[in-house]
């Protein structure tokens, strides 16, 4: 039998919660725009929001993939179990993504108004579903539970909410004048209702679920971290409150990670130790990452860099 | 514990949590009061969904070279003849790369939906390349295609130009990964099998023997020749049909028709496609010696080869000699117009006499028609472009090329003709593979998800036809009328800050 490196499937534990961390928060914020697009029915609004993530959504989507492909690399077993067991709902984060991804390119394409409305719906209807749906999957992981639990729909809107919060935050960094109020007005709002869906998720999975220190402090530092935001956002520190958002996202995805751990799928009792590839394959998929995400890193601070500051007046999607 | 890989089916199914893995031998698939067999639904699911995911990877890697060089050509002379090139194409680019990323996000997680047995068994093996696609290809493609596309006033002309060469090579090296994994399904080699959790697994013993393995370079080669060919014929097609519309029909409704940004990009297409066409049937021709060797079964399913002989001819056409034999053509009765020895000769390398083993040496064969007609229709299409490459030297030598109605009408009507080439060598690949998912390692069947029920399978599928159906409409709806419309009109250059344009920037640049 092989001989399992066990520090090295704990560090891709965490590396995959990472990924999901930073999908969450990244792809987050495009889609608290897209729902924030539902709520704005001016056609030159509506043009800046989809400005506003224009450069960004398929990079950000990304870290979806590297999701992905980092789950079936480092743990085929939770991979092949979690997603066949999750079957429509995952098909359902694809339709959505699917719509989220097509609607902004085509909606361009053409000027009347029948093809904006209807684009912009399967917009907003992508934007809204995916994070939704991925709530409710990640929720159904960690409570080792397939279909559609309450505990999981909660979880769901929550996540809904928190793309919120980062979408506010980021129109807050590229916007300008009344419309930048308007539009982070929507944040301290959806930050309450996080940490309000939050509270309800931990009543409902109460007794699934054991609350350690750990799950206090997460929890602790989510209230703290939301109340950072909402006065970020008052005094006009955009960045910060975007900062926070994310702060707020990877605290979610902590407790994710501390109820699974040493799990890492509930449903089959498989533990991180006994899930993860052998040697050496890890060892490979290791090397390859330490070498990679350094890279990968950059490319996005490019990126970022090259489209800080607000979106400028021509600017189009 | 070492197994042998035929044994694979047969490994205990120690988790009495997890349903026991469908297809062994002696347990046939559950799922026969199914509304359909979850096996068949994924299948065809999985075939639909990478038949429509190629096609956009193909325009956006075969356009790649084509962007980086008018990016170039751009930055170098300032021509606003380039900049409208890089413009027009970049966003035939930018629309096929996010449905390509839709569509290719779908095949990630269909792994772990509808083959999860497959995936646990070859994770450790295939999970590592698909990952390092992600990092190393798609991040570099998706974030510096955000300032390709959208950053042309942010940043210099260098780093515009590097932004392009980045697009592209994050587009090939994706191609790299993607490949690496499925040619190993091919040639599988490298690993052994363990039983991990009560299941069997694939454990990487060489990684070098495993992913450099020996289809490959084969495979890459084809397939990225194949991409660009595609586009040449592409774009040529599309140059053809507003030059044909100008001159032959005279047809002057589009106010803007630009005779020199059409003109241009036929010339780029034709000399990509005289490179790459006869290139492509030199290379496919050595290709099939080496699937030949390495996969006599596919080989055969590729000849319609029964009984194993030599001298067996390769035959260009074959018409079975009754109806019902339409999906079985066996060579022995067909009506055809062959080649002496043409199959021995190519499975060989030359020798006419050589012996092609025959499918009846093996237990199982794969849908032998859909192989061996997709397989002749690819060559014949593969021998089409070669004709329309040298009919076009031919014409452009002779200085008729925008005289030749016969050949525009040709270039339009093979506008597409590349993309379905490449489907229908991917059909050749996959299909004349079965019944193995990895040849010789484990049977397609045994790859499906355990869990799945027939109900939901059919209703992704179903799901999957019509959501296709709509994107595919919208997406040739969405190119058809950006490439009627043709490029912006030269003055619009202007507001790109770069009037250094040496063409008059009249738009009636007349034809004649
Ligand atoms: C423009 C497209 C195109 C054209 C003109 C050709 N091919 Fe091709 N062919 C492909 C596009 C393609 C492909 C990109 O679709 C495949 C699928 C897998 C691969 O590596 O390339 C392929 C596969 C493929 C295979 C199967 C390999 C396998 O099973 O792994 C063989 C033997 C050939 N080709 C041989 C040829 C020959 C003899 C050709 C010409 C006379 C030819 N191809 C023209
Ligand atoms: C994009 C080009 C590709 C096309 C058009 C294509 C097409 C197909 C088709 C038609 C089948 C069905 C064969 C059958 O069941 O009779 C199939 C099977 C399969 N292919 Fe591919 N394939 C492509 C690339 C790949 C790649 C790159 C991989 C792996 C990395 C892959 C993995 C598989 C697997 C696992 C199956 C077995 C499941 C099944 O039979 O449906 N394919 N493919
Ligand atoms: C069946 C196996 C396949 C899988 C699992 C797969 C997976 C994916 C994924 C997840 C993406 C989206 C990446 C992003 O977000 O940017 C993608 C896009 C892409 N795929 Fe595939 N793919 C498959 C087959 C192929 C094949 C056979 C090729 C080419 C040889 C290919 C080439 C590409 C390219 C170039 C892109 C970038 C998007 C684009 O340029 O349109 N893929 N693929």
């Amino acid at each position: 039998m092989i001989e399992l490196p066990i520090a090295l499937a704990d560090l891709w534990f965490g590396i995959v919660l990472a990924f999901l961390a930073a999908f969450l928060f990244l792809d987050g914020f495009d889609f608290g725009v897209g729902a924030i697009f539902a709520l704005r029915t001016d056609a030159t609004e509506r043009e800046q929001l989809l400005a506003a993530i224009g450069p960004f959504w398929d990079g950000n989507e990304v870290w979806l993939v590297v999701f992905g492909g980092g789950l079936f690399a480092a743990f085929p077993p939770v991979y092949a179990g979690l997603f066949s067991r999750h079957y429509l709902l995952l098909f359902g984060v694809l339709g959505a993504l699917i719509l989220r991804g097509l609607a902004p390119e085509f909606y361009e394409q053409r000027e009347d108004e029948r093809w904006h409305r209807w684009w912009g719906r399967a917009f907003v209807a992508g934007s809204v579903g995916a994070p939704f749906l991925l709530g409710v999957f990640t929720a159904n992981w960690v409570l080792g539970v397939s279909g559609i639990a309450p505990a999981s729909v909660v979880v769901g809107l929550a996540v809904v909410a928190l793309t919120v919060v980062s979408g506010a935050a980021f129109l807050g960094v590229k916007t300008r004048g009344s419309f930048r109020e308007e539009t982070t007005a929507y944040g301290p709002r959806a930050a309450v209702a996080y940490l309000a869906l939050v509270v309800v998720a931990l009543a409902l999975a109460a007794p699934r679920l054991a609350f350690g220190p750990t799950t206090l402090f997460l929890v602790a530092l989510s209230v703290a971290l939301a109340g950072g935001y909402v006065l970020a956002l008052r005094r006009g520190r955009y960045h910060l409150a975007l900062a926070t958002a994310g702060g707020l996202t990877a605290g979610l995805v902590a407790l994710v990670g501390a109820w699974l751990y040493p799990l890492a799928d509930p449903a089959t009792g498989l533990t991180v130790a006994d899930a993860a590839v052998g040697s050496p394959s890890i060892e490979l998929l290791t090397g390859a990452s330490v070498l990679l995400l350094p890279l990968v890193a950059t490319y996005f601070v490019m990126l970022y860099s090259v489209f800080r500051g607000p979106i400028e007046p021509g600017e189009t999607y | 514990m070492p197994i042998r890989p035929e044994h694979i089916h047969d490994g205990p199914n120690s988790d009495p949590r997890r349903p026991p893995r469908r297809g062994t031998d002696d347990e046939p698939a559950p799922g026969g009061g199914d509304v359909i067999d979850p096996a068949l639904a994924s299948r065809l699911q999985f075939a639909l969904t990478t038949i429509v995911h190629i096609i956009f990877p193909v325009m956006s890697m075969g356009l790649a070279p084509f962007l980086v060089y008018f990016t170039w050509k751009e930055v170098r002379t300032g021509e606003a003849l380039y900049v409208r090139l890089r413009r027009f194409w970049t966003k035939i680019f930018a629309i096929s790369f996010a449905v390509g990323t839709v569509t290719g996000l779908v095949l990630e997680f269909e792994f772990g939906t509808n083959f999860a047995a497959f995936s646990e068994t070859v994770g450790a093996l295939m999970g590592g390349p698909l990952a390092v696609e992600g990092m190393m290809a798609f991040m570099l493609e998706a974030t510096f295609l955000g300032v390709f596309v959208f950053g042309r006033e942010r940043v210099s002309d260098r780093f515009y130009f590097v932004s392009s060469v980045f697009v592209g090579l994050g587009t090939w090296l994706s191609a790299v990964w993607i490949l690496i994994a499925n040619s190993w399904m091919q040639t599988p080699r490298g690993f052994e099998m363990v039983t991990e959790n009560g299941h069997p697994v694939v454990a990487l013993t060489d990684p070098i023997a495993a992913y450099a393995n020996p289809r490959f370079p084969w495979m890459f080669v084809h397939m990225q020749n194949a991409a660009v060919l595609s586009v040449a014929l592409f774009m040529a097609g599309v140059a053809a049909y507003h030059i044909y519309r100008r001159r032959h029909l005279g047809v002057v409704d589009s106010g803007n028709y630009d005779a020199e940004f059409w003109r241009a990009t036929l010339k780029v297409a034709l000399v990509v496609l005289i490179v790459t066409a006869p290139f492509q049937v030199i290379h496919g021709d050595a290709y099939g010696r080496h699937v030949a060797e390495t996969q006599p079964q596919k080989f055969a399913a590729m000849e319609a080869v029964w009984e194993t002989d030599s001298y067996v001819p390769e035959y260009l056409i074959a018409f079975p000699t009754s109806v019902e034999d339409l999906t079985d053509p066996r060579a022995k009765e067909l009506f055809g117009i062959g080649i002496p020895g043409g199959a021995s000769w190519l499975a060989s390398g030359g020798d006419a006499s050589a012996e092609i083993t025959g499918l009846n040496e093996f237990e199982e064969s794969p849908p032998v028609a859909v192989v061996f007609w997709s397989f002749r229709a690819m060559v014949a299409l593969g021998f089409w472009f070669v004709v329309l490459a040298f009919w076009s030297a031919y014409r452009w030598y002779s200085g008729e090329l925008y005289d030749d109605r016969l050949l525009h009408k040709a270039l339009m009507v093979s506008a597409l003709a590349g993309v379905f080439t490449v489907e229908l060598g991917w059909i050749v690949t996959e299909v004349g593979r079965q019944p193995w998912v990895i040849q010789g390692v484990m049977k397609t069947t045994a790859g499906v998800s355990p869990g799945l029920t027939g109900t939901d399978a059919a209703l992704t599928l179903g799901g999957f036809a019509a959501v296709y159906l709509g994107l595919l409409t919208v997406y040739t709806y969405v190119i058809a009328r950006i490439v009627r419309r043709g490029p912006k009109p030269p003055e619009s250059d202007a507001e790109s800050g770069r009037e250094t344009s040496t063409i008059d920037p009249a738009p009636e640049v007349t034809d004649d």
